[in-house]
């Protein structure tokens, strides 16, 4: 009875890791022949694939655009999330109520909705020009801001309330108190959410797809219009930049246990 | 520094910032949405937007389909993502954090390359991928969002407290009813966050559809081609009916869940 439990679990757990990674990998075996379809028959391996990716001067651009928007909208997430943590964090109850509501408004709602509205107030009704950037970079930090203000505000809770006082009482200004001791206690809560920040505008289909300049393009709006045309060469490069995407997410997820490993087995040495 | 451009603040003032942007970017658009729903192209009042999507059979056929995929979607995930978040909750293995990032590990990258992925082996597979529009829609779906339900199913079965089916085991109690009267009810919470997570998005991803050659629709759909007929009242119409299915959704889930300020994917935190 215990054993073939014991089997069971296995062989359900080798089956769901092969439904998620079948696909991907042999998409990246693939990437690395002169196959236009999987499963079709290859004639020989080549870089073909990689070579047209870092060649080809429209791919470029939209991976460096899809990068720049993700840091850059991270970036704004960042200040604007933790600035609204902190001093929601010290504010009324009726005012912490309010922005703690509005603020679950964007993580609860569907994207498609997030990104129609923005682009019906910014596009439509403002006539803010898609060209701008503004309605895309606004979408992004919407869609990005409240999951850093959700992981700065634990944080904030577990600090000591009396180190801004005192430094405030031994004579620091607030901005000095808040650079100076604040902000480095909410470190490691920023450095997650402006992570996963990154991530999701990354990630972002919708948003994008309703506020972008006709012009750029981000990975996700790339690929999807690619599946629409007809064009194979694309098609199978974006092979290549799946298998390149899925290679650093391994050696980042890989590094981090590491790194968090070594941390543990520092802190229990001492 | 002189003491005139010294910076002089109160700390909540910190948060005017960020609320201003909120009202700006968040509260204002949706205010909008509601304003577009019920005018005409002119501004004037009119509730054909709202007639209009419930009077006409596709767009209702598109609502019960979304609702049909999305329950299905729900729960061939729930009945994947249990037993793995069980295993894995329950195994004395000691790397078992590295066997769950093997899990997730998908969801960092980036959705459209994944259903690539899916489409060109449900291609190989099937051949004539559009003939079986239903069945690979779920599949696409639950392919994409399986990791979000494994993920909070995890992290409330590995806080069960083990000495709570200990106690039922030495009262006499079987393994099955082990697992339906304690270990089931105390998962609610992860069930919860789970579903949430995946019957929202599965409503209204229909890039997912849109990439597997799939000629029939759900919510999103509609907006998608709202947005491209430049239809914006029609289209705030649609917003509208799923803002409200969305508030719905979260007022019921909110009542099931221990704490109601988590939820969404606030669990890949």
């Amino acid at each position: 009875m215990k054993i073939t439990k014991k089997v069971l679990s296995v062989v359900w757990l080798v089956l769901i890791l092969a439904f998620i990674y079948i696909p991907i990998l042999l998409l990246a075996v693939y990437s690395f022949t002169d196959a236009t379809v999987v499963g079709g028959s290859i004639d020989g391996f080549s870089f073909q694939n990689y070579i047209t990716l870092f060649e080809n001067e429209e791919m470029r651009s939209m991976i460096g655009g899809t990068i720049l928007l993700a840091l850059g909208s991270a970036l704004i997430a960042a200040v604007l999330g933790t600035l609204g943590a902190i001093g929601t964090f010290y504010s009324k109850r009726t005012v912490k109520n309010l922005i703690n509501y509005a603020n679950q408004i964007p993580v609860v709602n569907a994207d498609v909705v997030t990104g129609f509205s923005i682009c019906v107030l910014l596009i439509v009704l403002l006539g803010i020009s898609k060209d701008t950037f503004v309605p895309l970079v606004a979408g992004h930090v919407v869609l990005c801001a409240p999951f850093v203000y959700l992981s700065v505000i634990p944080r904030l809770k577990q600090m000591d309330n009396n180190l801004y006082e005192a430094a405030l009482d031994l004579g620091a200004t607030p901005a000095q108190a808040l650079f100076k001791v604040v902000l480095p206690q909410l470190l490691p809560g920023i450095l997650s959410g402006f992570m996963l920040a990154v991530t999701l505008s990354l990630d972002d289909y919708f948003i994008t797809t309703y506020t972008k300049p006709s012009t750029f393009d981000t990975i996700s709006t790339y690929v999807v219009n690619a599946t629409k045309g007809g064009q194979t060469e694309i098609k199978t490069a974006l092979w290549a930049l799946s298998t390149i995407i899925f290679l650093i997410v391994v050696v980042a997820v890989v590094l981090m246990n590491v790194l968090s490993g070594k941390k543990k087995a520092a802190e229990e040495r001492v | 520094m002189t003491k005139a451009i010294k910076l002089r603040f109160n700390r909540k003032q910190l948060c005017i910032p960020y609320a201003a942007f909120l009202v700006l970017f968040v509260i204002c658009p949706l205010l909008v949405i509601i304003y577009y729903a019920f005018t005409d192209g002119t501004g004037q009042i009119t509730f054909e937007n709202f007639i209009n999507f419930f009077s006409n059979t596709n767009t209702l056929g598109t609502l019960l389909n979304s609702i049909a995929i999305s329950a299905v979607t729900t729960l061939v995930c729930l009945v994947i993502a249990y037993p793995v978040a069980y295993i894995l909750a329950r195994s004395k293995f000691k790397k078992k954090y590295v066997l769950l990032m093997l899990f997730v590990l998908p969801m960092w990258i980036n959705f459209t390359l994944r259903i690539t992925a899916l489409k060109e082996i449900l291609t190989a597979i099937e051949t004539n991928i559009a003939m079986y529009p239903f069945l690979n829609t779920v599949i696409g779906m639950s392919y994409d969002f399986l990791p979000f339900m494994i993920l909070p199913l995890y992290t409330s079965l590995s806080k069960l407290d083990k000495s709570l089916t200990e106690a039922a085991e030495d009262l006499g109690a079987g393994g099955f009813t082990v697992f339906m009267r304690v270990i089931l009810p105390l998962s609610v919470p992860g069930i919860i966050s789970g579903v949430t997570m995946v019957l929202l998005p599965s409503m209204t991803n229909y890039v997912v559809l849109d990439m597997l050659y799939n000629s029939t629709y759900i919510m999103g759909s509609l907006i998608g081609s709202y947005f491209a007929a430049y239809d914006w009242n029609n289209g705030s119409m649609i917003s509208l009916v799923l803002l409200v299915i969305i508030f719905v959704i979260t007022l019921v889930t909110n009542r099931f869940s221990d704490s109601g300020e988590t939820g969404g994917r606030t669990n890949i935190l």
